[in-house]
């Protein structure tokens, strides 16, 4: 229960970690993120490194999409640009904290190239775009060989700075986490600010926000170009994890699981990105494992992992569409004020 | 290009055009209807051309009980989507409905993959093969018959909007849902009539390009690639539809012959993003009017 929990100014109102409790969980939350390779064994460092890279471009999807109400389907190409950028700088020497901004920022300059077109009407038209901008981008990817490699894609060297070398999952997890953790509490603190509030005014009603000065066209390339940067900096980070990127990486179905993501997170909650990552990261190792189970019954099995995933991705973006559209995050929340009053009203 | 390249590959772009605007009636009877690009027409359009094959191949039977049956299972189809994942989205914002298609494109895909596997088959066309002679030109057989069969189903249909009860109903619920309610008019039961529609026309569009490039799981690209088309057209008319189909068929023909197949998937697309700058309504849509 809580006690004695009173909000006498808007500073405090706004703040994120509001008591002295809340402080204390972040706390030791960010102490667990530092344990859990150290105590999780080799899986799950594996894991954690690809939900971080997860969380990061979830988290950017759900600025354009879930706070910005602008679908993009074409977020996986995003991850691609600065996937490549990183790639391409990595094998020309360049060092991994100049690549990494880069990536991201060429990506953020990709975006509002992609959303110009789309500017002059509402979130459907930029779908469209996005999803031109998958193909388009694909196929740049795939016939520009002299940079990426052509279909054969290319091999990253390992990030390094000084002496020291990120050649293992453990190593790259410390690299991960923390820029995770940043881009987090940078999208977190976005919605206190200006330029966030004004994202959600567009998402709400689009004319009144242009009706009380915002203005549109701006705040949606510059909620685009934001979203396509957390794109650009996963993208970075996917390329020094797995240390090889083809054209087949970044595909349409990348882009879609995405979208499950910040769905069955919670649209408009950087909390939602976080949830619905994980979520959709396990879902696949769930049914991989499940497959791999009835594998050993009949061992033709193993095709349908990725028609199931498909299909589970498909059917969580539509069941989280209709039972609980505000995903996750409201679960969470629901969980959380059940305690807040507990045990006198239950 | 040589004069007579120039006027083949313009004629068969005109053809494949028909196909197009085929397809893009689909996206444009329910846009109408629900005011939602529908993301899955391409995957309507695979399982349309899967249970033709099912029905021919796997099970045997002759083209007309192949095509009876393949349109059959996709009204069912159709129904079903509408009813568990349309209807309970009724009222919510265009965005989620949106996104649902995309998560039942990739349910559809999936599934197809699941039960059919993810090669190409080959089925036997429902329109003959021998090629046409226009002048000096060729033209393939089934494109020039599949013009014609997507001249008259476009036809019908507008035909059917224009004079019919029913056609007409439907163009009112579209209009407006709720007046048309109010005079009597069936509305939730015209947008399902309106899914079923749309499934049909993509069966026959899926029959019709599987027996041109084979039936496999990439055939829901197609119906992606259709969306160009719509968006030119202007999204809610027909006339604009057709013209928009041809003129991308055209330009897709063109492209091919001046820069080489692999462009193919990428022109639409790369048209489009210059449309969308110059007149985003399209050629003949309606540009839309807000109020607060």
């Amino acid at each position: 229960m809580r006690l004695g929990d009173f909000v006498t100014d808007y500073r405090t109102g706004e703040a994120v970690l509001r008591t002295p409790v809340q402080r204390i969980w972040f706390v030791a939350f960010l102490a667990f993120l530092v344990a859990l390779p150290l105590v999780g064994g080799h899986y799950i460092t594996f894991l954690g490194c690809l939900v971080g890279i997860h969380i990061i471009a979830t988290a950017g999807l759900n600025i354009t999409t879930g706070f910005t109400g602008l679908i993009s389907i074409g977020h996986a190409v995003l991850l691609g640009v600065g996937a490549y950028t990183v790639a391409w700088m990595a094998n020309n020497g360049v060092p991994f904290w100049l690549a990494i901004p880069a990536g991201a920022l060429l990506a953020g300059a990709v975006g509002i190239v992609i959303g110009i077109p789309s500017l002059r009407i509402k979130g459907l038209y930029l779908a469209v775009a996005t999803l031109a901008a998958q193909f388009i981008l694909s196929y740049i990817f795939r016939e520009w060989e002299s940079v990426t490699g052509g279909v054969r894609g290319l091999s990253v060297p390992p990030a390094q700075i000084g002496g020291f070398v990120f050649d293992t999952d453990l190593k790259v997890y410390y690299l991960i986490m923390p820029i995770a953790v940043f881009a987090l509490w940078a999208a977190r603190n976005l919605f206190r600010t200006r330029v966030g509030r004004a994202f959600v005014a567009i998402r709400d009603r689009d004319l009144s926000a242009e009706v009380i000065g915002i203005d549109i066209v701006r705040y949606k390339l510059m909620s685009f170009a934001l979203g396509a940067c957390y794109a650009g900096l996963a993208g970075g980070l996917w390329a020094y994890f797995f240390r090889a990127i083809t054209p087949e990486s970044f595909p349409l179905q990348l882009g879609i699981f995405y979208l499950a993501a910040i769905i069955v997170g919670g649209l408009g909650s950087t909390l939602g990105s976080i949830l619905g990552a994980i979520f959709m990261t396990l879902v696949p190792e769930v049914l991989r494992a499940l497959v791999n189970l009835a594998a050993i019954i009949s061992p033709a099995a193993v095709v349908y992992v990725s028609p199931l995933r498909e299909i589970v991705f498909g059917a969580l973006i539509i069941g989280f569409l209709i039972l609980e559209p505000h995903g996750l995050a409201e679960i969470w929340r629901r969980i959380r004020r059940f305690f807040f009053l507990w045990p006198f009203r239950s | 290009m040589s004069f007579l390249d120039f006027y083949e590959y313009s004629l068969i772009g005109l053809l494949l055009g028909g196909l197009y605007a085929l397809i893009g009636l689909g996206f444009v009877l329910v846009y109408k209807a629900t005011r939602v690009l529908n993301f899955a027409m391409g995957e309507f359009m695979m399982m349309g051309a899967y249970f033709y094959f099912s029905a021919t191949v796997l099970m045997g039977l002759p083209w007309w009980a192949g095509v009876m049956l393949a349109l059959m299972a996709s009204a069912v189809l159709a129904l079903g989507v509408e009813r568990l994942v349309l209807r309970p989205l009724v009222g919510q914002p265009t965005i989620s409905i949106v996104m649902a298609t995309i998560g039942l494109a990739s349910i559809l895909h999936g599934a197809a993959v699941m039960i059919w596997g993810a090669d190409q088959w080959r089925v036997e066309p429902i329109v003959p093969r021998a090629p046409f002679f226009l002048g000096d030109a060729m033209l393939p057989g089934q494109l020039v018959w599949g013009f014609g069969l997507a001249s008259i189903i476009i036809l019908g249909f507008v035909l059917y909007f224009r004079f019919a009860r029913g056609g007409v109903a439907m163009r009112a619920t579209a209009t407006d849902p709720h007046t048309a309610m109010s005079l009597g008019i069936d509305a939730p039961r015209n947008t399902a009539v309106t899914w079923v529609l749309a499934a049909l026309i993509s069966t026959v569009a899926g029959i019709m390009v599987g027996a041109m490039t084979n039936v496999s799981p990439e055939l829901g690209v197609v119906g992606l690639a259709v969306i160009v088309v719509v968006i030119l057209g202007g999204l809610d008319s027909i006339p604009g539809t057709i013209i928009a189909g041809l003129i991308i068929g055209w330009i897709e023909s063109m492209s091919v012959a001046v820069f080489g197949s692999g462009v193919r998937e990428i022109v639409p697309f790369a048209v489009i993003l210059i449309i969308m700058m110059v007149r985003p309504f399209g050629l003949f849509g309606t540009p839309e009017i807000e109020r607060l």
